[in-house]
């Protein structure tokens, strides 16, 4: 069995590959973390449009040390800045964004992901001290819901699994998975595979997977640039 | 009519054990720091606090934890850079919790402003923050039943208000501020500016006088991510 990780992609490559799939005039909310590392991979020549749940439209990178607005943060509570046309609306409206469907995509992180969509990424069981923030509000609404995740945990345990073990954040919400090793469609309550590294066997890749990898046409190489 | 009031600590000054008191602000931003540090002088206790965190350093809600004020936070994200004020009463038991997806949060504040007295949210189906309340399904999709949440007082900050009580906000700081105006019976905003009645054009006015029962002016507020890179406490 190849040694997974040493060929699996940096969360940079993931976040790239995701890039890719957003297409000109999006609106996209990214989750705070990971997933926000998406929008440095914007493809040239598309404009998406980023939605923060604290109630921005079309907010920047973060401003030069020393320039922040602590009234312009995005929801990871750093601060960023506007681009021309960016508006601002109460945390009402914004949610209503989400819920509404008005979003085109979100990219969440996650704990695991199950094929029949559920999605568990808020909590990892009872000790310490929950929090929630917009993460089952965000699976909910935007067309796409797509998760950018390592293909298994630092133990090496599948995150892609039959039905999630922790506490879920939503059900049957997830339509795509980019991993450190694939790209995998969810459909019909049963995961698809599209892409997967040319360096891992179909065999190996199902070895680290919790959950079975149907074929549905042919799948391609997952090709990523060095980053 | 003039719904400004001389200070910060006349603002507050009613505000009585076990209250319910909305804050606005999302971390830092838009957090009416002034106000609550006239209410930690106050001294009120026993109070339920609603805003979307639960305090970061040893400043604003933080403070009021350390003080002892607060029984119960209804907030979806208890967690920041500094949460030990929060996490010390929580582990210990001295503080309720009441987690609330942001969304819904938002949501049943505004219903409360809005007299609407529960609605139905897809937010939290199948989860185990959807455990005890009604569901039902609408068109072959679950949602789940959530109720308005209304409170005494509610404390926000605005950048401009004029001495009818109608406000504009500054950027990112708005939030939760138009929705909790709504939901309180008495509404307090610190505002940088007071201006005269038409000094705002009534085609900016995000959130009208009738939600704002007093306007205190706060020409220099601080932020609170300001005063925690400061090392501030508040006691």
């Amino acid at each position: 069995m190849s040694d997974i990780a040493n060929i699996k992609l940096s969360n940079a490559q993931i976040a790239w590959r995701a890039a890719q799939d957003i297409e000109d005039g999006s609106y996209v909310n990214l989750g705070i973390g990971f997933p926000e590392m998406v929008a440095r991979y914007q493809v040239a020549g598309r404009k998406a449009i980023y939605h923060t749940e604290n109630g921005i439209l079309d907010f920047g990178p973060a401003p030069a040390p020393g320039q922040e607005d602590w009234d312009l943060i995005n929801a990871g509570k750093k601060a960023v800045t506007l681009n021309p046309g960016a508006a601002f609306f109460h945390h009402a409206d914004s949610f209503a964004m989400v819920r509404g469907g008005h979003l085109d995509v979100a990219i969440l992180g996650a704990f695991e992901v199950a094929e029949n969509g559920d999605l568990a990424n808020w909590s990892v069981g009872k000790s310490g001290v929950p929090a929630v923030g917009g993460a089952m509000d965000l699976v909910h609404g935007a067309k796409r819901v797509a998760v950018i995740t390592d293909h298994v945990t630092k133990t090496g345990a599948p995150k892609l699994v039959e039905r999630c073990s922790l506490p879920l954040t939503g059900v049957g919400c997830v339509t795509r998975v980019y991993t450190s090793l694939a790209v995998v469609d969810i459909e019909g309550g049963r995961f698809v595979l599209r892409e997967k590294l040319a360096a891992i066997s179909l065999g190996d890749l199902q070895a680290v997977t919790g959950a079975t990898l149907n074929l549905d046409g042919p799948v391609a190489d997952l090709i990523v640039p060095e980053l | 009519m003039d719904k400004t009031i001389g200070d910060v600590a006349a603002a507050v000054a009613d505000i009585p054990d076990g209250a319910s008191v909305m804050i606005g602000g999302f971390g830092g931003s838009g957090a009416p720091i002034e106000l609550i540090h006239a209410l930690i002088d106050r001294g009120p206790r026993d109070l339920t606090v609603i805003n979307n965190n639960a305090g970061n350093g040893r400043i604003g809600i933080a403070a009021m934890i350390d003080a002892g004020m607060v029984r119960k936070i209804i907030c979806s994200f208890p967690k920041s850079k500094d949460p030990r004020a929060f996490t010390e009463a929580y582990l210990a038991g001295r503080i309720e919790l009441e987690l609330v997806p942001q969304g819904t949060l938002a949501e049943r504040i505004r219903a409360g402003g809005a007299g609407i007295p529960a609605f139905y949210t897809p937010t939290s189906f199948g989860t185990e923050l959807a455990a005890g309340k009604p569901t039902a399904e609408f068109d072959g999709r679950g949602y789940v039943q959530e109720r308005w949440l209304k409170a005494d007082y509610a404390l926000v900050k605005a950048e401009i208000a004029d001495r009818h009580g109608n406000l504009v906000y500054r950027k990112a700081g708005r939030n939760f501020g138009p929705l909790m105006c709504m939901a309180a019976a008495t509404t307090i905003v610190q505002a940088t500016r007071i201006v005269e009645p038409g000094a705002i054009d009534p085609e900016h006015v995000v959130t009208p006088g009738l939600f704002v029962d007093r306007v205190v002016a706060v020409p220099h507020a601080r932020q609170e991510e300001d005063l925690n890179i400061e090392g501030a406490v508040y006691a």
